[in-house]
């Protein structure tokens, strides 16, 4: 009895709050998305997705309720265990897995599918916060820091070995937290500078880039570097560094013509220029900037798409679902999604800034880093600022491996901060 | 250092958050190409084209008509368990048309509708609508083709095809759609407007595979298509059949006029064609036979036509010269010389104005009209020519000639009606008198005419002084209804009716006893006057003006038979002819209309194909 008084009064209902609107957006669009205003079915109704998304809710009740029972300790204590037995789940899946749409990530349960990739992110989290809570660990050390990066980057190999690139890519994202957990600013540095050439290798011609390069080293050199460090060991450290990013450069060129797909080669040169292959390959994008766009500052009001409404815009109630909400809600609607967004990473960052424990704060900074990644992807896709990656709206996309996954992932830390208090 | 650390992350969230926000701020607010029904692919503006109006004649009868026809079209994705042999065999198809034809629909969308057959008639869809339920996925359409019950007046009515491309890219607004049907000639161009309609527009929902899913916004957006007006004609079908068959095997025109309303009854240019050639599937290869024809059948002679007036021009000398005072009916030329002689006959034909008439006096004539341009105070014969020929010129003018009368069909020439600047072009500025001038008189020389001009000189005889505008539609809509004003203007001569009068003797003579005995009827009093207009490439051309009755006139007319010579045995029995079919409602004179259907006269493009 004392527990669940005390979980009552230790959750935090501001971020449960947050998550039932952000559920509730989901199923209201997931229905405005599969509406078909010529024979219009009952919102309860199973025969479609925003039916199912409201069973799917229900026993993401369930699964709450569950979590909110558990010790918390189980989360620490059993994070290895999860975690070996996700990859050898995920293993299995490569061979036991059914095939859609050429990827072999889903199991199927009786009339259920269920993929197990979505709740790796999960995992790992928990593995990867046991891990540097550890008192021994410093980032620092590049011995710790390879088992780290072992434990983030075994789940996404598997997965791609599934042929669900989108997925793995999330894993990227654990970078955030190990920032924050003291791994030396140049790595997350050089990522970003390396994303940074990524794109513009695939906008420009990458001999302009070289070019760009050893000017900027040699502004560099002669114009901010002190006179005083004007050595040759720095010299060359910097040529050093121009010889790296000029590699990654010519490397890109390669790998995006020579080792890629040509479906996603296709997806990384649209990104680039949508209107290249507009019914092709850029179809995807292109409708969706249009039913977004097309939205205006107010909407078309609810279940009054038209682009989103007949299947212009393709997954329109899984990966982009953001699209439905541009069209019928406008400006004023897409604003305030990415306002509830902004809001929950911030409160669960403000609640993991508050742990006492290092194991609660690095998982909350691993849920926080794994909602940004999927908003970052997902809106940006549909906005045409990323490329193509099927990866869902967390909460609101239709699909019930990602809804349970999210929620886990959401109240596994509630829990954990719900205990907050009794850590000295 | 790692508490700063918590900063950079939320500052880095932010402005991935911040960034979107604008990108879509940009999207849906800014940029205005998201937001156009062009672009809006799930909007499709659906245009329904209306029906175009029908043309009827003066008694009701359909000159033009809309022909139902069948258009089928084939879904792909919807055929299922087609028996092609049969279906072959149904629609009469070769197992080749179908294959190439189904590629063609699959090719272009397995979604859409593909037109599959052309044009059904409407009891061919009779014969195959039972058969439809075995055949999954094909549909038909109702469209409409023109049709002619009356197989004629074909320049007139003109013919609809597939817009010009230079019609299309020069559109003031944008209405046509490419392959849209559009009158390219005649009353089908004039009328254009009329005819038509207006477009309905729907904006329909459709899905990406272009199925449709209703309409937008419950319709707010749409309009209705209006059917096109229906024409009514002044023509007589009948009347203008009747023209068709007796200017069988003959070049030239002839126009019918009513004339106290300038309503044309019969305007035929010739040798014709079947206007329903230029309708439906062979369109194309037989306006080239008819573009190649030496005879140039799609040429409108009534109205576009070079022809001298000849001695018909007489009549406006005679009247005209009253007018001016220069000569009255008693007024004799018994004596006075001339250069021009006559056709056989004697001196005493000068003796007054109704013999000149009668016997078509050149030397008559040529003195009424030096009277008429030498009449000034003036003593140098050069500036007594200009001021004559200057009045002369309005007056005459204004009986319509050397300019358009504004009839209701495009094509319409001015032709030539000489002055100053004219002469003065030829001869250098007052280098010409009366006698550098003189064939004007009878109708020669600088003068040019049409027949629908002769026409209408005819029914301003008949009206003693004043005509109608010539048109064709008399109604739009409905019957004497709608018709544009200029058409029913009063054009005044401003030559006195008993000047008219004064004449009306020596043209019923004409058909009496004169050079148009041919065209006499028993019992229906004709005036009228015959001539022969100079040709250089070959026979003269035979013309023929006239209306009838004396008393009230009905019906005035003018005709040009090409290379007929004579007026009076060429153009004046068809006249002659039409004249009693309009007043007695039928030909009495059997024989003689046969006699006149095989007369052939030797065309240019015949004593070409001798040659």
């Amino acid at each position: 009895m004392a527990n669940e008084i005390n979980i009552r009064r230790g959750i935090d209902w501001v971020t449960v709050l947050l998550y039932l609107s952000l559920v509730l957006i989901g199923y209201f669009n997931i229905y405005a998305a599969v509406y078909n205003p010529e024979n219009p079915i009952a919102i309860f109704s199973l025969d479609h997705s925003a039916g199912r998304q409201l069973m799917f809710l229900g026993l993401a009740t369930i699964l709450v309720t569950f979590i909110l029972f558990i010790d918390y300790k189980v989360y620490d204590s059993f994070a290895y265990i999860f975690y070996g037995f996700m990859i050898l789940l995920l293993i299995a899946t490569i061979f036991l897995g059914s095939d859609i749409k050429g990827s072999k990530s889903w199991i199927k349960l009786g009339s259920f599918s269920l993929q197990p990739a979505e709740f790796a992110k999960l995992v790992t989290a928990l593995a990867l916060s046991k891990y540097l809570s550890s008192q021994t660990v410093n980032l620092k050390r590049f011995s710790d820091l390879w088992k780290a990066a072992a434990l983030i980057l075994i789940p996404p190999v598997i997965i791609i070995l599934q042929k669900e690139t989108g997925s793995a890519l999330t894993f990227a994202i654990f970078l955030v937290v190990l920032y924050r957990e003291g791994l030396p600013g140049i790595y997350p540095a050089l990522s970003l500078a390396f994303v940074v050439l990524l794109i513009l290798s695939l906008l420009y011609s990458k001999w302009y880039i070289l070019i760009g390069l050893v000017v900027l080293a040699v502004i560099f050199y002669y114009f901010i570097l002190a006179k005083r460090d004007r050595k040759r060991q720095n010299v060359i450290r910097i040529a050093g560094i121009v010889l790296l990013f000029s590699t990654f450069t010519m490397g890109v060129d390669f790998f995006v013509n020579k080792v890629l797909q040509p479906h996603q080669q296709k997806r990384i040169k649209i990104l680039v220029d949508p209107d290249a292959d507009p019914l092709g390959a850029g179809w995807n994008v292109t409708q969706s900037k249009i039913a977004i766009g097309s939205g205006g500052f107010t909407g078309k009001g609810y279940l009054k798409g038209t682009q989103t409404k007949f299947d212009f815009v393709p997954e329109q109630s899984t990966d982009f679902i953001f699209c439905t909400i541009g069209e019928e809600w406008g400006f004023m609607g897409s604003l305030v999604l990415i306002g509830l967004y902004l809001a929950f990473l911030a409160r669960i960052l403000y609640l993991a800034e508050l742990q006492r424990d290092k194991f609660a704060r690095v998982y909350g900074y691993c849920v926080a880093s794994i909602i940004f990644f999927h908003l970052l992807v997902n809106i940006g896709m549909t906005i045409g600022l990323m490329p193509v990656i099927g990866i869902p709206l967390p909460l609101v996309s239709y699909g019930g491996s990602s809804l349970w996954s999210f929620t886990i992932l959401i109240f596994v830390f509630l829990k954990l901060d719900a205990h907050r208090s009794y850590k000295v | 250092m790692l508490e700063s650390r918590k900063q950079v992350i939320l500052f880095f969230f932010f402005t991935i958050g911040i960034i979107y926000i604008s990108r879509l701020f940009y999207i849906q607010i800014l940029d205005p190409k998201y937001k156009s029904f062009e672009v809006t692919n799930a909007i499709k503006r659906e245009i329904e084209v209306p029906l175009r109006g029908q043309i009827y004649d003066r008694n009701g009868k359909l000159l033009v008509q809309n022909r139902e026809v069948y258009n089928m079209y084939v879904t792909p994705r919807e055929v299922e368990d087609l028996d092609t042999t049969r279906f072959c065999r149904v629609f009469n198809i070769t197992r080749g048309y179908f294959d190439s034809t189904m590629n063609d629909a699959i090719s272009y969308s397995k979604n859409r509708a593909s037109l599959f057959l052309r044009q059904l008639s409407k009891e061919e869809f009779a014969r195959v609508a039972d058969a439809m339920v075995n055949f999954k996925g094909f549909s038909f359409e109702q469209s409409f083709f023109r049709t002619y019950p009356g197989h004629t007046l074909a320049n007139a009515l003109g013919y609809i095809a597939e817009i010009p491309k230079e019609t299309y890219d020069n559109q003031e607004t944008p209405y046509y759609r490419k392959g849209d049907y559009i009158g390219l000639t005649g009353i089908e161009k004039e009328y254009e407007n009329e005819l038509r309609g207006t477009r309905g527009i729907k904006f329909k929902l459709m899905d990406v595979h272009g199925a449709d899913k209703g309409s937008y916004e419950n319709g707010k957006f749409d309009t209705t298509a209006v059917v096109g007006s229906d024409l009514y004609s002044s023509i007589d079908m009948e009347l203008q059949q009747l023209a068709d068959s007796l200017f069988q095997g003959k070049v030239g025109s002839i126009v019918a006029i009513e004339p106290k309303t300038g309503e044309i009854l019969v305007m035929g240019s010739y040798p014709t064609y079947d206007p329903n050639l230029l309708s439906g599937k062979a369109f194309s290869e037989n306006y080239l036979n008819l573009i190649k024809d030496p005879d140039k059948p799609t040429f409108n002679r009534a109205i576009s036509s070079f022809y001298r007036p000849g001695s018909t021009f007489k009549l406006v000398q005679a009247v005209v010269g009253q007018q001016q005072g220069v000569i009255d009916p008693r007024t004799s030329f018994i004596g006075s010389y001339s250069p021009m002689g006559c056709h056989g006959h004697g001196n005493h034909h000068m003796a007054n104005l109704n013999n000149a008439v009668q016997f078509s006096c050149n030397p008559y004539f040529y003195n009424v009209f030096r009277k008429i341009i030498n009449n000034s105070e003036h003593d140098s014969p050069f500036l007594a020519a200009r001021e004559g020929l200057d009045r002369w010129h309005n007056m005459v003018g204004r009986f319509g000639f050397g300019r358009k009368l504004g009839i209701d069909l495009p094509g319409e020439k001015s032709q030539l009606l000489p002055d100053i600047a004219l002469y003065d072009k030829y001869y250098g500025e007052n280098g010409w008198k009366f006698s550098n001038i003189y064939s004007v008189s009878i109708g020669e020389g600088e003068v040019a005419t049409d027949v629908l001009k002769l026409a209408n000189m005819a029914a301003i005889l008949a009206n003693k002084g004043y005509y109608i505008t010539p048109h064709l539609i008399k109604g739009i809509g409905s019957e004497n209804s709608g018709v544009r004003k200029e058409l029913l203007e009063v054009h005044q001569t401003g030559v006195q009716p008993q000047h008219f009068s004064a004449i009306y003797d020596g043209m019923q003579r004409v058909i009496e006893a004169g050079t148009a005995r041919r065209a006499y009827i028993e019992d229906i009093p004709i005036l009228g006057k015959t001539g022969t207009s100079q040709n250089r490439k070959g026979p003269d051309h035979g013309i023929f003006i006239a209306f009838a009755p004396r008393e009230n006139p009905q019906i005035a007319i003018a005709a040009v038979v090409e290379n007929g010579i004579w007026g009076g045995s060429s153009a004046g029995p068809i006249c002659s002819l039409i004249i009693e079919k309009f007043i007695k409602g039928k030909i009495e004179r059997r024989a003689f209309a046969e006699q006149v259907k095989n007369t052939r006269f030797v065309t240019v493009a015949a004593s070409k194909a001798a040659r």
